[in-house]
């Protein structure tokens, strides 16, 4: 296997060729008969919701993952990948969306870590990094310590890496998830640099004015599957858009208005504090009326995690209110806001909505400890029969997947996992309702149904906070949608007229908006990548 | 389907199983190794014992459980309480000078010594507590340190009260009143040795740790807690106080460990004080999964080792400590197989999950669309 990376490119055969890619994992199907061709020297785009089967694409090119069935030919050769470094030797480099590097090392060091074998660890090592540097002007300096870098800098020195490593092919993952649109820039100044010198990228995202100011071709995924391969010269965002979602677009909003003018939901000009630099939320106020559904829309990072957090008093902001009703609820504790009727579909549910390696009806429970029916002598005891007819209950009317309430949650699959969560929500009556992320990782099935259950919400006149990164998702359910960036709230859009790609402007800064320019400083200290992973992993992954 | 589905209970008892086997095997090797006679050493550990080593397994059982509960307590919500050895020490410490006393008659002053007792080791624990809640520091580095601490502050303290009964080379502190002390039960037919009463205290520890874990909406807390510290605080745990909670429960249950021994058997605390029960602790709990029946046998199992091994010198000519390395070789073999085992369960449960959704009729086709 190691041969087609030296091998010299034989004339007209494409850099990756797959073919009938199919991969199973318990309960879905996460890619069926994936077929697809890239052309060397070329930018390859792969694009599709969140969900629709890229990462594990991705995983099954740098040997992560088997595919059930297909094959794979990497400069007109079959290989078989078993694991990265099979992917590496046959000049396969990964660039994952969240950097692998360590802080108190230089990059030299971070560079040769795992391959000191190549050109040792001195200025052997040193003089190619330059080498390759330059000569696709990287512009990295092997000496700088990486606690020192900005989040852009750390993506070139994440780029070295894999080109150190002898890869003719990369792949980047989502890689201006991260970046500021400055450096989004520079990285497709990059990209055509690499492009210019032979390489062949295959660049994964879900933006798809990016994709389409960079890509040479552009490949649609849906649902697992590959839809078509497009020139981005002959497509425009929209019919891309509708290629990824398919003919069932979310009909953007046909019901008609709930909104009333009761005020359920208030914020108050919000200030979290970010240690150095700019605030991590910036002056943001809003309001929420019983039977609306207020969308945000924005880059991953720029807050929007925050805002949920400081609304469910997880973190104390730095000054501001929030008001649930006529009452301030700025000092509560989680437990007393969610008492109070807040009721919270968390961004990552294996983190903080669930109890993996608990049974289903244990979850039930989970941040309703002190409210009926879980609890039994005036709070003291858990009343586990009550809970567990509730459960039942909840798996019927829900929809939720599963043998029985006494399974794990961690062994279902992330659709029902969230509908099991949106149903315990949802039975305490919330009077807010917090939704981030509400279908990221769940299957198409359960998404129209999670849906559906937030329409029924809107309906019955709750207060919605739905925050999401599917910009059809906002315009589909929202009444109104706000943009923010880098903290602030620079933006507030009406559904039934915006589009994606207004929306996706304003999300970059790159909009008619202001702010578009003024804050060149979003600089290291404050952008670094967040923890939170917009890919929730397998259950099989997730830590215990 | 229920929650006693027979595939758990076969998983559940094939680690220890399988512990006892690998550490069976490994000690026979090292003992081969070595030209120890194999044989004369299973023999003299696995015989079934006189009844006054029976009564020696039992009360020192007794001892190990409440240890090792003390320990699950922080264990069940990923607290690593390895000072049970100093919370032990200084509670046994200060209940036999409280005792000493005689301030309170008879029973009473047994029943207030085990408050003293409980209060002591609590406050103990609770240093550990405070330093991880309020400056971060690791619960397992403080209580290692606290142990040490412990033994000097009770040898300096015991210098200022110990005393030296007429006709006696060892100091103690003041003996506590006859009518306090506990004679015991004659459980075992005859064994001229009798049980512990404290044995009965066991008992309530035990029920106690499965009531308020199992069935209290604050033992679900701390539960949730150990199982995963963010969704406990996203569902309104009170994580910091939790911390302290649990700290200083476990701390005032490892207080109670000497109790059995000082009211029984020693009624003073000397220079012959038993350290190494906290340790003990720790092993038993991993061994009995934290479960408060699980923790029974293994506190029987290892009490049993223990006081089967004092014949080993004599019946086969080897020194009683192999039984610190058959206790040894379990712990690490029970630590891995118990890994093993979630592994395959959590993997057989999901596929089992999706293929009973699969042919359940009323499913429907395979959903498209990846989770990752």
């Amino acid at each position: 296997m190691t041969q087609p990376a030296a091998q010299q490119p034989t004339g007209a055969a494409p850099a990756v060729e797959l073919e009938g890619i199919t991969k199973r994992f318990p309960g879905v199907v996460a890619n069926k008969d994936i077929a697809f061709t890239v052309k060397r020297g070329t930018v390859h785009a792969i694009v599709g919701e969140n969900g629709a089967g890229k990462s594990t694409l991705m995983k099954i090119l740098y040997g992560v993952q088997r595919p059930d069935e297909g094959t794979i030919k990497v400069n007109g050769q079959v290989v078989e990948l078993h694991s990265p470094s099979d992917a590496i030797n046959a000049g396969i480099g990964m660039v994952f969306q969240h950097f692998m590097l360590a802080d108190n090392l230089t990059v030299l060091e971070n560079v040769v870590l795992g391959a000191e074998k190549l050109h040792g660890i001195g200025d052997a090592a040193r003089q190619e990094i330059v080498k390759i540097s330059d000569s696709y002007k990287l512009g990295v300096d092997p000496d700088a310590l990486v606690a020192d870098l900005g989040v852009g800098a750390r993506q070139r020195i994440e780029i070295l890496k894999v080109l150190y490593r002898g890869a003719k092919i990369l792949i980047l993952d989502e890689p201006t998830a991260v970046l500021v649109p400055q450096e989004v820039d520079e990285l497709f100044d990059q990209l055509a640099e690499l492009k210019d010198e032979g390489l062949t990228v295959l660049f994964i995202s879900h933006k798809l004015d990016e994709v389409l100011k960079v890509a040479d071709a552009i490949t649609v995924i849906r649902r697992g599957t590959t839809i078509d391969t497009v020139d981005p010269t002959s497509v425009n965002a929209r019919q891309l858009a509708e290629l990824m979602v398919g003919s069932e677009l979310p009909s953007p909003t046909t019901e008609e208005s709930t909104v009333t003018d009761r005020v359920l939901l208030r914020v108050e000009r919000l200030v979290l504090g970010g240690g150095t630099g700019r605030p991590v939320l910036d002056d943001i106020s809003f309001t929420i009326h019983a039977g609306e559904v207020l969308g945000i829309a924005g880059v991953e990072g720029n807050g929007q995690a925050e805002i949920v957090e400081v609304i469910m008093g997880m973190r104390e902001p730095t000054s501001g209110e929030v008001y649930l009703g006529d009452q301030d609820i700025s000092d509560w504790h989680v437990r007393q806001i969610r008492e109070a009727g807040v009721g919270y579909i968390p961004e990552d549910r294996h983190r903080h909505g669930l109890l993996l390696e608990a049974p289903l009806w244990e979850n039930r429970i989970l941040g309703h400890q002190t409210e009926e029916p879980n609890i039994e002598a005036g709070g003291f005891l858990i009343d586990a029969k009550d809970a567990k007819a509730d459960t039942e209950r909840i798996v019927k009317e829900y929809d939720v997947r599963t043998p029985s309430i006494f399974v794990t949650a961690g062994s279902l699959s992330g659709g029902n996992q969230q509908k099991l969560i949106i149903g315990r929500e949802m039975s305490h009556h919330p009077k807010v309702l917090i939704a981030a992320h509400p279908t990221r990782g769940v299957d198409v099935g359960a998404q129209s149904s999670i849906w559906d259950h937030i329409r029924a919400a809107r309906r019955e006149g709750l207060a919605v906070l739905l925050i999401s990164a599917d910009l059809e998702e906002l315009i589909g359910l929202s009444d109104t949608i706000q943009v923010i960036l880098r903290g602030k709230l620079t933006g507030e859009f009406d559904p039934d007229t915006v589009t994606a790609e207004d929306l996706g402007a304003a999300m970059t800064g790159a909009g008619d908006k202001s702010g578009a320019g003024d804050e060149t400083d979003a600089g290291p200290a404050t952008a670094s990548p967040r923890h939170t992973d917009p890919t929730p992993t397998d259950a099989t992954e997730e830590r215990s | 389907m229920s929650r006693l589905n027979p595939r758990r209970i076969a998983l559940a008892l094939a680690a220890p199983v399988l512990a006892l086997v690998v550490a069976f095997i490994v000690t026979s090797i090292i003992l081969l190794l070595f030209g120890d006679p194999v044989g004369d050493v299973w023999k003299t550990i696995l015989t079934w014992p006189r009844p006054r080593q029976q009564v020696q397994v039992i009360n020192a059982a007794t001892v190990y459980y409440i240890s090792a509960i003390a320990v699950a307590i922080g264990f069940r919500m990923n607290l690593f309480n390895i000072g049970v050895d100093g919370q032990y020490r200084v509670a046994v410490f200060a209940a036999a000078v409280f005792a000493g006393q005689a301030w309170l008659p008879g029973i009473l002053n047994v029943l207030v010594a085990l408050v003293v007792a409980m209060v002591t080791g609590g406050l103990w624990a609770g240093i550990a507590a405070y330093l991880k809640v309020k400056r971060g520091v690791s619960e397992v580095i403080s209580t290692i340190m606290l142990n040490a601490i412990a033994t000097g502050v009770v040898s300096w303290l015991f210098a200022k009260v110990a005393v030296r009964p007429e006709g006696s080379n060892v100091v103690q502190t003041k003996d506590i009143p006859e009518s306090s002390r506990l004679e015991g039960f004659a459980l075992i037919p005859g064994a001229t040795n009798r049980v512990y009463s404290m044995i009965l205290l066991a008992i309530v520890v035990g029920f106690l740790y499965w009531f308020i874990l199992g069935k209290t909406r604050f033992g679900y807390d701390l539960r949730a807690t150990g199982r995963s510290e963010t969704a406990a605080v996203a569902s309104g745990v009170n994580v910091p106080r939790m911390v302290m909670t649990a700290m200083i429960a476990s701390g005032a249950v490892g207080g109670l460990v000497g109790m059995p021994l000082l009211f029984g058997q020693d009624f003073n605390y000397g220079t012959t004080i038993q350290s190494g029960l906290g340790f003990a602790g720790i092993g038993i709990a991993l061994l009995g999964r934290n479960n408060a029946v699980g923790i029974a046998f293994a506190a029987v199992l290892w009490a049993f080792l223990d006081i089967q091994s004092n014949a080993l010198q004599i019946q086969a000519g080897v020194a009683q400590e192999i039984v610190f390395i058959i206790q040894g070789v379990i712990l690490f073999a029970v630590v891995i197989a118990y890994e093993l085992i979630r592994r395959a369960d959590k993997r057989i449960e999901q596929n089992r999950v999706a293929k009973e959704l699969a042919s359940a009729p009323k499913a429907q086709p395979t959903t498209e669309g990846a989770p990752a």
